[in-house]
């Protein structure tokens, strides 16, 4: 009895503390001091909180959404979604070596990824040495996914359906920046576990990078032995916006078990290009990013799976609206839209030498509200148009979707 | 003051929206644009099954970690019968081996199907040396049911294997062996041991169950146990698939709706179903059938147009593969059913691929291959005035 009520006292004098932490002993911890930032910065480039001497900070974020999306006529109605609920832990374990974690919750507890947690060390600024769960650098979207950063509630269709992000990987690589005046320089290189053969043999009926995100093993071992490269390069200047050129190949079946061939090595090869930049005057932000796939596809496989693939978005961003409202001070309203276009199977059928579809085309007009530049709440509609592999009439997509995401 | 104008505007906007959900969707085309959806009078268990075989039909994809190949043609229900319409030639099959009525000599050299693609680091099947083959484009698996409940009866009743009536066509059944796990339907007419077969290009298939458990397993390489030798090596092998999931998905293939005839009022139609009926098409398509008794009330004793008769005619040696199956000669084929021809295009990328094979790119090409039986209609339709040729097209794509 006597430990049972010592433990209740411990238990309520602990809560009691942790209700007393004064405000001002949370703080956040020093942030990449670069001076300009970049895609390859956003995993640092997140608000984190410090309690006291913590040797850790903490920070996170949470998008939550309604929609109503229709079909042809047909619609599963109202749809209520906790998409993802995200934990960041970072350490600046000593000077010049820090570490980030990103563990993220989607559709409730339907998916529990560890999306990032790596150990950087800096050597220079233009040498650093990264490893552990890396996000592979191909496009921008891969690197800067968190959902308060977005106008839009959906992922872009290329950047998911088509690249998979988030994709992420064990491995190792390098990175760095320069300088010089009104420029930026960097470049990221890693050497990662990589795909499988699900790219190919998948329930989506399509070559589908993304199906690989569900070989869990891959945290583990390599499906074949076969690194991953992935490679980006980009600069940016001030006044013009930043521009991306990546890569990421490698081999992706098993070739061979235990000694035995099993089939000839086969390769893919993810060429991307993005940009962005704002506007003088307008403020008006446009982001762009456009891929390439090529996907090694046996010839006595079915042209279900297309060899070659490509897609990308574009979203334009103007604030209408600056000033405080609402009694948030910097609160912005923002009227934006996103173009996008996916063909997962760039080729002609070897039977009538017709074009193969099998692509999608959206638009999304969306409204967006931000109380805060951390926190978001949008309004989208959202319009696709959907066509098959033999190029029947397009299927139509559409509806409303609301939602918020925040950091915190 | 602007604040709440702005709060005013935003709950105008979301009233707005939230009361007008339904208006920002897409509108569903008509119900006689699309193939795919029930019969009319489904009992609410009736709508569960149909709809977990649509799911498995449509849904359900192969892979080799659920069982497709190693062989194969396609790998999904839905690759070889978009939106449940007429195929395209890219998941055409290839039947080969048979080139008279004694049965396939090549069955143990891997007929009667060929399966043109495989798995990765397999080898998909040649066709063997001296084997005949015929090209099949997957047909529509509209209105199945009524083929499946139209009594043998009536079949019989459109047959005229000696020509009768002297008018130079003599359709006839195909009399063919059934499976082990072919359910006999009640009136079946049976001749010296076989069956009337009514599914199929040839009509060499029994039923429903047998058409579908055979498309798993020549098409996909996915064994049941109904079929249950492998496609690759011959040898017997655990199913891959449910018996359950088989069964769903006949019974959305026996509970598809018939395909809705369009314009059905319009005068060039109404004339050009005249046009079809004097050249004597309606002869071998025939016009109208009543279903028989079944245990889906929705399709006992129904009338439907399906615009076949179910059997073989002679169509001439520009259709003659020489290949067959059943008993059927090499130049028979069973009459192609006409509903949903209109539709066609929708299903099979925008443009026609007619005939067993796809060969003919337009109606007009269609009905130019005809020949044998249909040699006499044939003629009458080239020596048609233009403008009754354009509405007997007009009526055919209506249908």
């Amino acid at each position: 009895m006597k430990k049972l009520l010592t433990l209740f006292l411990v238990v309520l004098l602990a809560k009691q503390g942790f209700a007393q932490i004064d405000p001002d002993l949370l703080r956040a911890p020093d942030r990449d001091s670069a001076r300009i930032k970049l895609n390859m910065d956003a995993v640092y480039d997140r608000p984190f909180l410090q309690v006291a001497k913590l040797p850790v900070a903490l920070g996170g974020y949470a998008e939550a959404n309604y929609q109503y999306l229709g079909a042809d006529g047909l619609t599963e109605g109202h749809q209520f979604q906790m998409r993802r609920f995200t934990l960041f832990v970072s350490s600046g374990i000593a000077k010049r070596i820090k570490f980030l974690s990103e563990l993220e919750f989607e559709d409730g507890t339907k998916e529990i990824n560890i999306e990032f947690a790596s150990i950087d060390f800096e050597f220079n600024p233009l040498l650093n040495l990264r490893g552990g769960i890396v996000m592979n650098p191909i496009g921008a979207f891969n690197q800067n996914h968190d959902g308060p950063k977005w106008e839009f509630v959906d992922r872009p269709i290329s950047a998911t359906q088509m690249l998979p992000a988030t994709w992420s990987n064990v491995g190792f690589g390098i990175f760095g920046k320069k300088y010089l005046k009104n420029w930026v320089y960097a470049y990221e290189a890693y050497l990662t576990n990589g795909f499988d053969e699900t790219i190919i043999a998948n329930s989506e009926n399509r070559t589908f990078l993304p199906a690989s995100k569900a070989n869990r093993d891959r945290f583990e071992e390599s499906f074949n032995g076969a690194p991953l490269l992935t490679g980006k390069v980009a600069l940016r200047n001030t006044k013009i916006g930043e521009l991306g050129l990546s890569y990421m190949g490698g081999i992706y079946n098993k070739f061979q078990d235990d000694g035995l061939v099993l089939d000839e090595k086969r390769r893919l090869n993810v060429f991307a290009i993005d940009f962005n930049t704002v506007l003088p005057k307008l403020n008006t932000f446009i982001n762009v990013e456009w891929a390439w796939v090529n996907v090694d596809v046996p010839a006595t496989y079915t042209e279900q799976f297309g060899s070659n693939q490509q897609g990308g978005f574009i979203d334009i961003v103007q604030p209408l609206i600056k000033r405080p409202l609402f009694g948030f001070e910097r609160a912005v309203l923002n009227a934006a839209v996103r173009l996008e276009y996916v063909d997962w199977n760039k080729g002609k059928f070897s039977s009538t030498s017709g074009n193969i579809s099998d692509h999608i085309y959206s638009v999304v007009p969306a409204l967006s509200f931000r109380p805060t530049p951390q926190t978001v709440i949008r309004l989208n509609y959202r319009y696709n148009w959907q066509t098959d592999l033999l190029g029947n009439p397009a299927a139509k997509l559409a509806g409303f979707q609301f939602g918020v995401s925040t950091y915190f | 003051m602007k604040n709440k104008l702005m709060i005013l505007l935003i709950i105008t906007c979301l009233i707005g929206i939230g009361t007008s959900c339904e208006k920002t969707i897409p509108d569903a085309p008509a119900d006689d644009e699309i193939l795919d959806g029930p019969i009319e009078g489904l009992t609410p268990e009736q709508n569960r099954i149909f709809l977990n075989g649509d799911v498995a039909f449509n849904g359900d994809v192969f892979s080799s970690a659920n069982g497709l190949g190693p062989m194969f043609v396609a790998n999904s229900c839905g690759s070889c019968h978009a939106g449940d319409g007429k195929g395209h030639p890219f998941t055409t099959l290839t039947r080969f081996g048979q080139s008279d009525t004694l049965g396939n000599k090549f069955l143990l050299l891997g007929g009667p199907q060929l399966q043109n693609r495989a798995i990765p680091g397999f080898q998909p099947e040649k066709i063997p040396a001296g084997a005949t083959f015929s090209n099949f484009t997957p047909p529509a698996n509209t209105g199945l049911g009524f083929f499946e409940a139209i009594s043998d009866a009536s079949i019989m009743a459109l047959a005229d294997a000696n020509d009768a009536d002297g008018d130079g066509i003599s359709g006839r059944p195909n009399w063919i062996n059934i499976t082990q796990y072919s359910q006999i339907r009640p009136g079946t007419i049976i001749r010296n041991g076989k069956y009337i077969g009514r599914f199929g290009k040839k009509a060499s298939v029994y039923d429903l169950l047998q058409q579908t458990a055979n498309a798993y397993s020549q098409d996909m390489g996915v064994n049941s146990t109904y079929e249950h030798y492998s496609t690759y090596d011959n040898q017997e092998i655990d199913p891959e698939i449910s018996n359950q999931k088989v069964l769903d998905v006949v019974f959305y293939l026996k509970t598809l709706k018939a395909p809705i005839q369009r314009d059905q009022n319009n005068a060039d139609v109404i004339a050009g179903k005249q046009v079809f009926l004097n050249i004597s098409c309606g002869k071998c398509h025939t016009p109208q059938l009543q279903t028989g008794p079944s245990n889906i009330a929705a399709l006992a004793n129904k009338s439907f147009a399906p615009y076949t008769d179910f059997l073989l005619h002679d169509m001439g040696p520009a259709l003659d593969d020489k290949y067959t199956e059943g008993t059927a000669m090499t130049p028979e084929w069973r009459t192609p059913a006409l509903w949903g021809l209109g539709l066609s295009k929708n299903s099979q990328g925008g443009g026609y691929h007619l005939l067993h094979d796809g060969r003919a790119k337009t109606i007009d090409q269609a009905i130019l291959t005809h020949g044998g039986e249909a040699e006499q209609s044939k003629n009458k339709f080239q020596q048609l005035p233009s403008n009754e040729k354009a509405k007997l097209i007009k009526f055919l794509e209506s249908l």
